[in-house]
């Protein structure tokens, strides 16, 4: 009896899984499909997977933060053609104005024909790169700077601003984390990123563990933060702690390339030891005079001399009202909030305020 | 004349949402939209009727002869799981319309106690194949019924201020319960 259920189960499942097997081979089986790129480019992509994966497989890196799960609206694309109805999982991620233009979620759309798709310029930039830590430095009690030099032949063009994703290596798939590039992009074989080492923090705990010489693989760059170089504005910089990554990248640059454009530097962290190069922007201050630069400790040391308080609060008495700026700001959510309030109030419009929270 | 009452007695007075109280999770979350509670009847209704013929066949050609009753669960889960599953593949494929509108409530069901609940009724009950294939399609229909009459009701509550302390979950029980009064009134019809 025992047996007889035994078998009987046994085979059951067998049929049942190669029956399962067969429907997804032979029905899921959309065969092989062409995906044309900006009306240009023609890749082959396999039928019955989703457009992501596809990309992917074509080394066409698209942002994705939540794995493909449809949550993070990040790997939105425009379908020209072959694309069908949006899908109800799409619905949550798409505005309606983003559906009038044939925006479509890539993660959830699967490919059955032959598709046509507009791929952005800044995402085809995105690719691959092997590189090797060249700097690891403490620069506060949690935060490093580290260096990675790119493999001789490779060279990679980004906008100040921009971020690139770590691959963190996993015991199953491997992981991506983000990090802004502090360099000045003109340097373009070697990058650097600040980071702080978060407690049980997958990324920065690996990163933190890599020393100079250690090999690592990225990619990038990602991101729409970025100096905005077709305004005469003056340049409003606002970071906080770590934040100043991306900030210090359009510092450099500015400086680098002259622009003849006033740069506003609010930089906020909580006591002297956490204001890590504050003293490369405080020579830079008295050399360039197109530099306005104001730190501010929220829980100031005996010895510091100068500001003390939140960020916001010092940006608003030093900022005039009639300011004709455009904004950068990168820190924690709480002061993007509270310095956004700030930047309305002094007539900087919403549109001209970029920021990255994390 | 009996296959008949048999059919209306699955739909109307012994309805499985509104006499057994069975499949109340998506009755109760995904009645707000008509058109959305329809694509989940729908679905109901093609797996119910799907699944139950299927678990009949198996029931009597193989777990009776073979004198295996006790894996009864076991099977007809597995069977349920199977089944959605290609249900889920062929209609992407050969009718995406058909997907769109309630492809992505399939998974859902799987795990479904109404589906499962006519597998064992009509083993319980001693249903013949014809017999299984009309009741599970009717209880499928009258699921698909109260699912749709609910999400009618529940588009006309803006009008009304039910208890705010009930929440929507609270008066969706609350509306079920009267719409199972209602349905009741039918019992004398089929004897």
């Amino acid at each position: 009896m025992i047996l007889k259920a035994l078998i009987f189960s046994n085979s059951f499942a067998l049929i049942i899984a190669l029956l399962l097997i067969f429907m997804d081979r032979v029905i899921n089986n959309y065969g092989p499909c062409t995906l044309t790129i900006n009306n240009d480019k023609e890749v082959q992509a396999r039928g019955g997977t989703t457009l992501l994966r596809n990309l992917f497989e074509s080394k066409y890196f698209i942002p994705s933060a939540c794995g493909g799960k449809g949550t993070c609206g990040y790997c939105k694309l425009i379908v020209t053609e072959g694309g069908g109805s949006i899908l109800p999982t799409e619905e949550l991620m798409l505005s309606s104005a983003e559906k009038k233009q044939g925006y479509r979620l890539t993660c959830q759309l699967k490919v059955k024909n032959n598709l046509k798709l507009h791929i952005p310029e800044e995402y085809l930039n995105i690719q691959e790169y092997e590189g090797k830590i060249v700097i690891s430095d403490p620069v506060t009690s949690d935060i490093r700077r580290v260096g990675i030099a790119l493999s001789t032949e490779d060279e990679i063009t980004y906008k100040p601003g921009q971020y690139v994703q770590i691959k963190i290596p996993g015991s199953g798939e491997s992981d991506y984390r983000a990090y802004s590039m502090s360099s000045c992009p003109d340097e373009k074989k070697q990058i650097e990123i600040n980071v702080k080492l978060i407690p049980d923090g997958v990324g920065s705990g690996y990163i933190h563990s890599l020393s100079v010489g250690d090999e690592l693989d990225f990619s990038g760059p990602y991101g729409d933060f970025y100096l905005r170089e077709d305004s005469h504005r003056d340049i409003i910089c606002v970071a906080g702690g770590v934040g100043l990554a991306p900030i210090k990248s359009i510092l450099l640059h500015w400086q680098r390339h002259n622009l003849n454009r006033t740069l506003w530097l609010f930089y906020g962290a909580r006591s002297t030891e956490d204001l890590y190069d504050h003293e490369i922007f405080a020579e830079l201050d008295e050399r360039e005079a197109g530099l306005k630069y104001f730190p501010a400790l929220s829980e100031p040391d005996e010895d510091w001399t100068g500001k003390s308080g939140f960020i916001h609060s010092v940006m608003d008495k030093a900022l005039p009202g009639d300011v004709n700026g455009e904004a950068y700001l990168c820190g924690p959510p709480i002061m993007i909030d509270a310095v956004t309030e700030v930047l309305v109030s002094k007539g900087v419009s919403d549109e001209r305020i970029w920021y990255d929270k994390f | 004349m009996n296959l008949f009452l048999l059919l209306f007695a699955s739909v109307i007075t012994s309805n499985i949402a509104l006499s057994y109280f069975l499949g109340m999770c998506p009755f109760v979350t995904i009645s707000k939209k008509i058109d959305v509670a329809a694509g989940m009847g729908i679905a109901v209704t093609m797996v119910m009727t799907l699944t139950a013929s299927a678990n009949w066949l198996i029931q009597n050609l193989l777990l009776v002869p073979l004198g295996l009753e006790f894996l009864q669960f076991l099977v007809f889960i597995v069977t349920i799981a199977t089944i959605v599953q290609i249900l889920e593949i062929v209609i992407d494929r050969y009718f995406p319309v058909m997907y769109l509108s309630f492809g992505i409530f399939l998974p859902l069901i799987t795990v479904n106690c109404a589906i499962l609940g006519i597998s064992l009724f009509m083993v319980l009950r001693s249903y013949g194949f014809i017999e299984t294939v009309l009741y599970s399609f009717g209880s499928g229909v009258g699921w698909l019924l109260a699912i749709v009459t609910m999400g009618g009701l529940r588009r006309n509550l803006v009008f009304s201020k039910p208890l705010a302390n009930f929440g929507d979950p609270g008066i969706t029980a609350i509306i079920a319960g009267i719409m199972a009064l209602g349905f009741i009134g039918f019992t004398g019809v089929s004897g």
